[in-house]
């Protein structure tokens, strides 16, 4: 057994022993705290898998903002958590959760120690076409390109989750400021993070968003930090939450999917059909798309962990 | 040289190894938040500089040693603070109860 082989079958283990921590779990906040580590483990796992973009996605998605997610939604149960903790699922529910899980544990199973040999791969196919669309990094090319559409659709459906969060605001605070109250003093250590951080986080994430075409890296692991900046500046109380009936913040929102979507109309007539970009401007078109996006996703995540307005809308 | 450079390497990520299991013991050991918090950054601050230290001498250019100075010098900005937040919190509750 090699030292590498060590380190990766520790790594598996330790991702599977979180994962059974999480669920056993006493409190909504440990389970939490539980994931958000659980996400830096199997963002190492894919970093050793080679699959670096999925690893950054999951560091910035699957870990940093569904965890800040996760553990606002915690402190909002916390007060009826002791109460609702009486409510356990009954024997039914746990027996079919069970079987569920090992159906599934076995296929994965099956998937992994049984391969189709050779294992089936699309991978030369799509490396032929990649000069002509002039994107050096193949998981950008597939994501813009070949999958183009399912792209398109991501981004609809977080419009969609933050139109959900909003739906759940009250009648009275609708088009008002989501609810993140400044949390720290104006001389705390907060505020002096939100001044020194961002400067930095907002390079990083143009730069990961930039070298996206090349390396590892694009428009959600971007406007993912952007966002990350963007609420820490919220939280600290440099700049008040925006108010969610102001019309810039709607056409930001809504900007990076409408320019995709026109683009993939487009296509229709230039070209020769939805999502297809014309070839003499396919590297152009891939920029403008992804900077555009970018700028929704960081402002959808942002305001997705903001959460529901809850005060009034001022004049 | 070459030996020298990857004896020193050795020598320093061990050490800073040292520090990082040093401070999950004071972690897992420490009766109250603030001594577990007083762990956790001694490890993060030494043990994560000593593994960078040691892995400049590894560094293929200049741009890559100031990559891993700046990822130690943003954990370190990034420690510090969170260490404030949790013990402010803990201040809170305790005078609380």
């Amino acid at each position: 057994m090699t030292a590498a082989m060590v380190l990766d079958v520790g790594l598996a283990l330790l991702v599977v022993a979180v994962a059974v921590w999480i669920v056993a779990a006493g409190s909504a906040f440990a389970a939490v705290v539980g994931f958000v580590s659980f996400g830096l483990l199997l963002a190492l796992a894919w970093a050793r898998l080679a699959a670096v973009d999925v690893a950054l996605t999951e560091a910035a998605i699957g870990s940093g903002v569904t965890g800040a997610l996760l553990m606002t939604a915690a402190s909002r149960l916390r007060p009826t958590e002791s109460r609702s903790a009486g409510e356990r699922p009954g024997a039914f529910l746990h027996v079919v959760a069970a079987v569920l899980a090992v159906l599934v544990s076995a296929g994965l199973a099956a998937l992994v120690l049984i391969p189709a040999s050779p294992a089936p791969s699309l991978a030369p196919a799509a490396a032929v076409h990649l000069p002509e669309l002039d994107v050096l990094n193949p998981v950008t090319a597939v994501l813009m390109a070949y999958r183009a559409v399912d792209t398109l659709l991501e981004k609809i459906v977080l419009l969609l989750a933050l139109i959900g969060v909003w739906s759940l605001a009250p009648d009275r605070f609708w088009g008002g400021a989501p609810g993140l109250w400044p949390r720290s003093r104006p001389d705390g250590e907060l505020t002096l993070l939100a001044r020194l951080l961002p400067p930095i986080g907002i390079v990083v994430g143009i730069y990961i968003l930039w070298v996206g075409a090349i390396a590892p890296g694009g428009a959600f692991q971007g406007g993912a930090i952007l966002a990350a900046m963007w609420l820490l500046i919220m939280i600290a109380g440099l700049r008040p939450v925006p108010e969610i009936h102001r019309q810039w913040l709607r056409l930001v929102l809504v900007v990076g999917p409408a320019v995709f979507l026109t683009v993939g109309f487009a296509g229709f007539f230039l070209p020769n059909g939805f999502l297809s970009y014309p070839a003499q401007f396919t590297k152009p078109l891939i920029i403008v798309i992804e900077v555009v996006l970018t700028l929704s996703i960081a402002a959808i995540l942002g305001l997705l962990v903001a959460g529901p307005p809850e005060r009034e809308r001022q004049r | 040289m070459r030996v020298l450079f990857d004896s020193f390497t050795v020598l320093a990520v061990s050490a800073g190894a040292v520090f990082f299991l040093a401070g999950t013991v004071g972690l897992l050991r420490f009766p109250d938040s603030l001594s577990r918090l007083h762990a956790l950054t001694k490890a993060d601050n030494l043990g994560l500089g000593l593994v960078v230290l040691g892995l400049l001498p590894q560094a293929t250019g200049p741009l890559v040693a100031l990559k891993l100075i700046t990822v130690w010098l943003l954990a370190q900005l990034a420690g510090a603070i969170v260490t404030q937040l949790v013990a402010r919190a803990v201040r809170r509750e305790n005078q609380e109860a």
